[in-house]
C-alpha cells in the first residue's frame, strides 16, 4: 500500500519572522495538508494570512469564518484574504502558549477554482481565545505551487513550526 | 515507520447516478476520513449511509456561520447523516469536506463522525462543523453517499482513507 502521508517540507524557525514559504511543491499528490504551531508577537489575538502561488490580487481571495471566544461566537467574511486566528499572541495571553492550526488544500494540482480549508484552536488557559474555522477560495485556477503564510500582524516568533504533508489517493 | 494514512478507494460521479457505493471496507484501521470535493450546481445534500441502513438511525448537531449570521441546529432520527448542506452553486466554486468517522470498525459502540465543510458559491458563504452518530453497534463495512436532488457529475470525487493508530 502507498504510503500517502508524506511530509514535503518542515520549518522551524530561528528567529521572528513576517512569513513563511513553501515553494516548489511537487504536482505528484492529489491534496495539501499543513500543520502549524505558531505564536505571534502582536499584542491582541492574531492570525495567519494564507496565499496561494500569490499574494495578490487580493480580489481572488473569499473567506467566511466562524468563531468562539470561550463567551461569545460570530462570523465574518472578507474579500482580500484567508485568514485563520489561532495564536495566543502577546499581550492578554499566557506566556509560552502556541496555537495549533491545521490548512487542508484539496485538488491543488486541477485547474478549478482552489478551496482551503482551516481550523486554529489557541487554547491559552486565559481568559480570552479564539477557536475558528475557515472555509476560503481563491478565484484562481493555477495550479497550486507556493503556499505562503503570513503573520496577520507583527511576526511569528522564533520556535514557531510549520509542516507541509502531501496526500495521494493511489 | 508505519504507514498510517493509507488509501482505501476514490471514486469520480458518471453523470447518472445520484448514489456512489464504498464497498467491502476492511476493518483493519482505527478510523475512516472521506475527503469529499466537488463542482456541481445542482446537489445541495449529501447523505450518507452506512451498510445500506435506511432506518432511522442517524442524528446529527450543527454548527454553521454565513458571514453575516451562525447558528446552531439539531436534527435527530434521520435517514441519511446529512453532512452538508448549500444554497446555491455556480459552475467555479467547489465545495469541500472532510468527514472523519471514529472507531467505525468496533462491534460494541455507536459510531461517531465529525464533518467540516466549506462553500462559497457567488455571494452565498457557508461554513459548517457538525458531529453526528449512527446508531448501530455493527462495524461499518460499506458507505453509500446520496445526492438529494441530482445525479452526480464528473466533477464529483470522493477519497476514502483509512488511518491507523499504529
Amino acid at each position: 500500500m502507498a504510503n500517502t502521508y508524506q511530509l514535503i517540507e518542515a520549518k522551524t524557525l530561528n528567529s521572528n519572522q513576517t512569513s513563511i514559504t513553501f515553494s516548489s511543491i511537487p504536482q505528484t499528490y492529489i491534496d495539501l495538508l499543513i500543520k502549524a504551531s505558531t505564536r505571534n508577537l502582536a499584542s491582541n489575538s492574531s492570525g495567519i494570512n494564507i496565499y496561494l502561488n500569490s499574494t495578490t490580487p487580493g480580489s481572488q481571495y473569499t473567506e467566511v469564518r466562524l468563531y468562539g471566544t470561550g463567551s461569545a461566537t460570530g462570523s465574518d467574511t472578507g474579500n482580500s484574504t484567508i485568514s485563520i486566528s489561532t495564536q495566543g499572541g502577546g499581550g492578554g495571553y499566557t506566556a509560552n502558549t502556541f496555537g495549533n492550526t491545521e490548512i487542508y488544500i484539496p485538488d491543488y494540482t486541477s485547474s478549478n477554482y482552489k478551496t482551503v480549508s482551516a481550523d486554529g484552536v489557541p487554547e491559552n488557559d486565559a481568559t480570552a481565545t479564539l477557536l475558528m474555522l475557515t472555509a476560503g477560495l481563491r478565484s484562481n485556477t493555477a495550479a497550486v505551487t507556493s503556499v505562503i503564510l503570513e503573520a496577520y500582524e507583527s511576526s511569528f516568533v522564533s520556535g514557531s513550526t510549520f509542516y507541509l504533508y502531501g496526500i495521494k489517493n493511489s | 515507520m508505519a504507514s498510517t494514512y493509507e488509501p482505501i478507494a476514490n471514486a469520480t460521479g458518471t453523470g447518472s447516478s445520484g448514489q456512489v457505493t464504498f464497498s467491502s471496507i476492511p476493518g483493519t484501521y482505527t478510523d475512516l476520513i472521506l475527503v469529499t470535493h466537488y463542482i456541481d450546481v445542482q446537489i445541495d445534500n449529501l447523505g450518507l449511509r452506512f451498510n445500506s441502513d435506511s432506518g432511522s438511525n442517524y442524528s446529527r448537531t450543527s454548527m454553521y456561520g454565513t458571514g453575516s449570521s451562525r447558528s446552531s441546529s439539531k436534527n435527530s432520527n434521520q435517514t441519511y447523516a446529512y453532512t452538508m448542506y448549500k444554497d446555491t452553486n455556480t459552475t467555479t466554486d467547489p465545495v469541500y469536506a472532510t468527514t472523519q468517522i471514529m472507531n467505525y470498525s468496533s462491534s460494541a459502540t455507536y459510531k461517531n463522525l465529525i464533518n467540516r465543510t466549506g462553500t462559497k458559491s457567488g455571494s452565498t458563504y457557508n461554513v459548517f462543523l457538525q458531529t453526528l452518530v449512527w446508531r448501530s453497534n455493527n462495524a461499518i463495512t460499506q458507505i453509500d453517499i446520496y445526492s438529494g436532488n441530482a445525479n452526480f457529475s464528473t466533477n464529483c470525487k470522493w477519497t476514502l482513507f483509512g488511518v491507523k493508530a499504529a
